[in-house]
């Protein structure tokens, strides 16, 4: 029995997309492609840990590109965001079948893989957009207009251009409590950046920090919020099924200030 | 500024907006060429939803909520007993930025009770998004209402710095106007929505030689008629939108069911509940006309004055005519596809795209994604399984009736239970 190889990489998009290279370079037949963080050893079977390589990732990608078009190499991102476990081997077998099959622009939603990243990267793609709804800054006495968030996908790298282009005048910074990171936009550009100052037991910015006026304007977005809502017509069903619970935290309109 | 101050009129002055329904925030072309505040380009964004589920998009508030009229329907109407407040221009201004800035909003929804005349408060209104695109930059998305019986003039310049304009129609019948609203003209809310379309037209012909021509009105016009005020039938409701849609371009038609706030006569009383499943129904109906290539006399005629309550409006007009079934879903073209019950207009491009591929069975329609339960009895497909052809089409309502779990079940429970 051969033994299955194990490719474990680093998480990022580029790491994939070296894992990817590394499996025709060496033909690897059934490889299984895992991040690092998720390894575990098994009996029976060879790990590999790719170190990611740009230039490598980016033949790949270039390869892509010749082959599908952008509205599917998004979804193919997006459904890499998701994060989801083994959404790495799901991705293989359609790129595979891409480099396969000479004309690929056409979408068959009656295959498998296919209908599957399709419905993974509307997911994210959901999630992104709840994301650009429910981000809610909250002015810095250092002039900085800060949100905290924990999506469950991904989604940070897809909100880059949305929040860019829209706040273009304003020093911004977007953080995920849950993955560690934040973008930092510095009315040039967006970097992306670690903090010691967030973690999973301090996840907003303290009363102390926020700017004059800050809990002012908090006060008169709940008030406007509970001023719009029409008590005959109460639906907590719907309510709910917009405003997932998990996402209350994080909105001022939902919490007691 | 006082934020005490601030906080008392803008729980007023929003609680009195509220029963305008529209929310919507895309469609503008605003892009954020200048380094300044705000984009809009395409799509919406529902920043958050009220216990009642609808969603709160824009900073909707009136200018202020002293009237000079006395519509029956409507809580500001200068004979009833309330708290009345007016914000100054420049509150709205800083309001909308700084909830925008926030991430709260995606723009401002502003209307007002009519104070003075109709110019005098028009006039008011344009003040503030002439400030908000002038001064602060914004390239937010900008609603704002049209007040009846305003010059063209006026008009005119609104277009430039909003992106949407509106003309709430209120009540769908001449007769019903006459009887609730006595001060307004039927002529008074024509004549904004035919200057509107007429600039629309005219900026986007200009367009076409001077690419430098500023948009008029970016994301159109829009109006909304009260549901169960006056007694009026779903035909009544639905032909006088398409008269709106046809007429003036209307991009979005508006129901909003009556919610009882007064006591009057001419009026349901406060009792009533509001009427949200018919309300419903109404939208369901004006999408089949917008989406689904369905004519509003094959929905609604003198023969089916009201649509049906426990079925939807595709399904009872499929009912009526079971000799156009069943279709062949991997031959039939895209608007009769679209005219299958449980069978939605993202379902029709995803079969048409799947089924160059290969004949499509149960299986693939099931996951596609339609509503079998409803759609099986309508269609062939690659199977040898099908319905029986010899139903009624009462039998066939109960079958399905049976099969489905409505979320309005027990609105209509009662009315079974009779049988």
């Amino acid at each position: 029995m051969n033994p299955q190889t194990i490719l474990l990489y680093d998480g990022s998009f580029d790491g994939f997309l070296t894992c990817v290279f590394t499996v025709y370079e060496q033909k690897i037949g059934t490889p299984i492609i895992r991040k690092e963080s998720e390894s575990n050893n098994q009996l029976f079977t060879i790990s590999e840990t790719i170190i990611t390589d740009e230039t490598k990732s980016n033949r790949v990608w270039k390869g892509i590109k010749t082959k599908i078009p952008s509205s599917q190499q998004k979804i193919l991102f997006k459904a890499f965001l998701s994060e989801i476990k083994g959404v790495e081997n799901t991705l293989l077998c359609y790129i595979k079948n891409i480099f396969d099959t000479p004309n690929a622009t056409l979408i068959d939603y009656s295959n498998k893989d296919i209908l599957k990243i399709s419905q993974v990267a509307k997911m994210v793609g959901r999630e992104k957009h709840r994301m650009e709804a429910f981000v809610r800054f909250q002015r810095t006495k250092d002039d900085i207009f800060v949100s905290t968030i924990e999506p469950d996908f991904n989604v940070l790298p897809l909100l880059i251009y949305h929040f860019k282009d829209r706040y273009a005048d304003q020093k911004w910074l977007i953080y995920d409590i849950k993955r560690s990171y934040g973008l930092y936009y510095d009315l040039d550009k967006v970097d992306i950046i670690t903090l010691d100052f967030f973690s999973k037991l301090n996840t907003s910015v303290q009363k102390e920090n926020y700017a004059d006026n800050e809990l002012d304007f908090q006060k008169l977005w709940q008030t406007y919020f509970n001023s719009v809502n029409i008590k005959s017509r109460k639906n907590s069903k719907l309510h709910l099924q917009h405003l997932p619970k998990r996402y209350w935290k994080y909105l001022i309109e939902k919490n007691e200030i | 500024m006082s934020f005490e101050r601030m906080r008392e009129k803008l729980s007023i002055l929003a609680d009195a907006a509220k029963y305008d329904v529209s929310c919507a925030s895309s469609g503008g072309k605003r892009e954020n060429t200048n380094k300044g505040i705000g984009n809009n380009t395409g799509m919406g964004i529902c920043h958050s939803y009220t216990e009642d589920g609808r969603c709160v998009s824009l900073l909707k508030i009136l200018l202020t909520n002293h009237c000079i009229f006395d519509c029956a329907y409507c809580v500001t109407r200068k004979s009833n007993d309330i708290k009345r407040a007016a914000f100054k221009i420049q509150e709205v201004v800083d309001l909308t930025i700084n909830f925008y800035r926030r991430n709260y909003i995606e723009g401002l929804f502003l209307s007002s009770g009519i104070f003075k005349n109709s110019d005098y408060t028009m006039e008011r209104l344009v003040a503030v998004a002439k400030k908000l695109r002038l001064e602060e930059n914004f390239n937010g998305y900008i609603h704002l209402k049209s007040i009846p019986g305003t010059s063209d003039e006026l008009m005119r310049e609104a277009g430039l710095y909003a992106d949407r304009l509106s003309v709430n129609i209120e009540i769908p019948t001449i007769s019903g106007l006459k009887l609730l609203a006595p001060d307004k003209k039927h002529e008074d809310f024509i004549k904004p929505m035919q200057k509107v379309k007429n600039e629309i037209l005219q900026y986007k012909a200009e367009r076409k030689i001077i690419k430098s021509t500023p948009r008029y009105a970016p994301a159109g016009q829009s109006t909304q008629m009260i549901i169960g005020a006056t007694g009026e039938s779903d035909k009544d409701i639905m032909y006088s939108a398409t008269y709106y849609y046809k007429k003036f371009n209307m991009r979005r038609v508006y129901y909003s069911g009556y919610v009882p706030v007064t006591t009057d006569n001419r009026l349901p009383s406060l009792q009533t509940e509001v009427p949200i499943l018919r309300e419903n129904r109404l939208y369901q109906t004006d999408w089949l006309l917008r989406f689904y290539g369905f004519s509003v006399s094959e929905l609604l005629n003198d023969q089916y004055k009201n649509l049906a309550l426990d079925i939807d409006p595709k399904l009872s007009w499929a009912l009526r005519n079971l000799d156009f079934f069943p279709v062949d879903i991997n031959k039939a073209d895209k608007n009769i596809l679209a005219r299958i019950p449980g069978i939605g207009m993202q379902s029709v491009s995803k079969i048409l795209q799947a089924r160059k591929f290969r004949k499509l069975d149960w299986t693939h329609l099931k996951a596609i994604g339609i509503a079998l339960n409803r759609a099986q009895h309508f269609i062939i497909c690659n199977s040898k399984d099908f319905y029986h052809k010899d139903i009624t089409p009462y039998t066939l309502k109960n079958i399905i009736l049976k099969t489905s779990k409505s979320k309005h079940t027990k609105y209509f429970t009662n009315q079974l239970s009779l049988f």
